[in-house]
């Protein structure tokens, strides 16, 4: 509607007006967050005498900057080894999952067999199931498996590719023209090779798409390192995070300087990638 | 027989007048569905199957399952206070969370489908807390809301306001983390802002022909035509919020007073710190009754209020 109108001075300054007076509550928590981690603790509380004081711009610029809290919050807990554990994760549920949800998405989209609507619908209907419904056994079965306290029940299950990658990816491939495919076919392609060199290199950006919302996917996930892990050595930044924050719950600076550690990577990539990010979010709320 | 398929000239053939078409085999699609064939009977029927089973039963992991009929649910329905107290908690966030997220949702896509100089840098800073990660999040807010030093009162101190406890009152707690989710409706603004944009210019012109002025556009044209999304939002807010766990786990852990033990950090409590496995299962599927029957009540209403072009 934007390109048809063109608005009135007034209305342009209010509209700005209005988008700045919205922008504040929504960045400063972040720039506090960041304030935080660079102050020391005794600009984080105020001295007793003050009593209960009022928060005011001065208090948003450290002053002196206190860059050592990184290092030092660094070294209260393992956030290398806690970095190291997720990147890891990250990785291999990525891969996992872009690969298997590509090999099964051309099962379900360019190839036919009987049975293949019926577990497609299955499929879909698996993304409507909240998980605690799966959640107890899958525990007790990683748990018989002897899998409990490892990393595997965070990364096996990603090869079982996941549904709703599946269906971004079937709805892409049914629009790559058949002609295309059943020449190769014609001249002797079989339907793997059809799928790693002619739909895989076409796919490209949904793949791209699906291997981000992974990757943030398993960087955030806490419930799965909460259910499954049992050992510092193998914690994530998540729940590393959550134990500093159970174990040293005033540590503020410290606590910041890991939330931004922790949020900065993800703030990056969305730059890095602002437009395969956007238009994944708005794919998943489409038709 | 399948062998030879491939092996014959196609091309030949044809050229000789035989009518042939490459002939699939017929085994290679469920070559290709395995892996997720094989993960749907491991982790999903099957524990969907035995999920069921144990909530007949009691269970602790250390001993074998024992059948005890109805006995869970009755325990539950009839005597679990905690129960119905995450049940009205959990209601209690969806009933808040879901519509002024929908309205703060479409509100901000409004403003930023202007065409204003900059708009790209608002939708970015909009777009931005949607993303830092649920425990920085959650976290972060924790300090924010801090009653003595959070930034929070601090700055209501400003205007001369003793701001509450928050995360440490029972009755401001639920509103603290009504308050961080509508922080992260940038999300949800992406969605309906790429809904505003799938709007036929058409319609609008049309309307400006008629003499209908902004008010009446938006009434009349834009949301009517956003409808879809919005069902699509609500549907899936309202199967979120009863898989609202993280955020409540790690500010709160459920206190004060059990004002935000959300249904699913009391399922996960019983499960993992009682280890009533049988009974936590029991939980989970009367929260599949409850999700399945929000789900179908919302889509009854579907045809009254969602418009399709």
């Amino acid at each position: 509607m934007s390109d048809a109108l063109r608005r009135p001075a007034w209305i342009r300054l209010l509209s700005h007006t209005v988008l700045i007076l919205l922008a504040i509550p929504c960045l400063l928590p972040l720039v506090w967050m960041i304030s935080t981690s660079l102050k020391t603790d005794a600009q984080i509380f105020p001295a007793p005498s003050e009593g209960f004081s009022a928060i005011g711009l001065k208090d948003i610029v450290p002053n002196p900057v206190q860059w050592r809290n990184y290092p030092d919050a660094l070294r209260f807990v393992p956030f290398g080894t806690y970095l190291q554990n997720t990147l890891m994760l990250c990785l291999v549920t990525t891969v996992g999952a872009v690969l298997s949800s590509a090999v099964v998405a051309y099962g379900f989209a360019r190839t036919r067999f009987r049975g293949r609507k019926i577990l497609f619908i299955a499929m879909l209907s698996t993304l409507m199931l909240p998980p605690q419904v799966t959640m107890i056994p899958t525990f007790i079965l990683y748990k018989y498996l002897g899998w409990y306290g490892t990393c595997l029940p965070l990364t096996v299950p990603s090869f079982m590719g996941a549904p709703f990658f599946v269906f971004l990816m079937v709805q892409f491939f049914r629009t790559i023209p058949r002609e295309l495919t059943e020449a190769a076919r014609i001249d002797g392609c079989g339907d793997i090779r059809i799928f790693a060199t002619m739909i895989i290199p076409l796919a490209v950006p949904v793949l791209a798409t699906c291997a981000l919302f992974q990757f943030i996917g398993t960087w955030n996930d806490f419930l799965g390192p909460l259910i499954y892990l049992n050992s510092p050595d193998k914690y994530t930044l998540a729940y590393g995070l959550q134990q500093f924050l159970g174990s040293h719950g005033s540590k503020w600076a410290y606590l910041m300087a890991g939330a931004t550690v922790f949020t900065v990577p993800i703030i990056a990539l969305f730059f890095l990638a602002q437009k395969t990010f956007i238009q994944g979010i708005a794919t998943t709320g489409g038709k | 027989m399948k062998q030879t398929a491939d092996q014959i000239n196609l091309p030949h053939f044809r050229r000789m007048g035989f009518l042939v078409w490459p002939i699939p085999r017929p085994g290679i699609g469920w070559l290709f569905i395995m892996p997720w064939l094989i993960g749907f009977l491991l982790f999903t029927v099957f524990p969907f199957i035995a999920s069921l089973y144990l909530s007949f039963c009691s269970y602790d992991v250390l001993s074998a399952p024992r059948w005890i009929g109805l006995a869970n649910y009755r325990d539950l329905l009839l005597n679990d206070p905690l129960f119905y107290k995450a049940l009205y908690n959990t209601l209690c966030y969806a009933v808040f969370s879901i519509p002024l997220g929908v309205a703060a949702g479409i509100g901000l896509a409004l403003l930023l489908d202007m065409n204003l100089r900059g708009i790209s840098i608002y939708r970015t800073i909009f777009f931005l807390p949607s993303i830092v990660p649920v425990v920085a999040a959650s976290m972060l807010w924790l300090w924010i809301l801090n009653p003595q030093i959070g930034l929070v009162n601090g700055l209501l101190a400003h205007i001369g306001i003793k701001g509450p406890a928050w995360l440490g009152s029972a009755s401001w707690s639920k509103t603290s983390l009504i308050v961080m989710s509508i922080w992260g409706v940038g999300g949800a603004m992406i969605i309906y802002l790429a809904g505003l944009k799938d709007i036929p210019l058409h319609l609008y012109e049309a309307a400006l022909v008629d003499g209908a002025n902004t008010w009446q556009r938006v009434r009349h044209i834009t949301l009517p035509m956003l409808t879809p999304v919005i069902f699509f939002n609500v549907v899936m807010s309202v199967i979120g919020s009863f898989q609202y766990f993280t955020q409540a786990y790690v500010m709160t852990g459920g206190g004060p007073e059990d004002s935000t033990l959300f249904y699913a950090l009391c399922l996960f409590n019983r499960a993992f710190s009682y280890l009533n496995m049988g009974y936590a299962s029991a939980m989970a599927w009367i929260l599949l009754v409850i999700v399945f029957a929000a789900t179908l009540l919302i889509f009854r209403t579907h045809r009254r209020w969602v418009h399709y072009e």
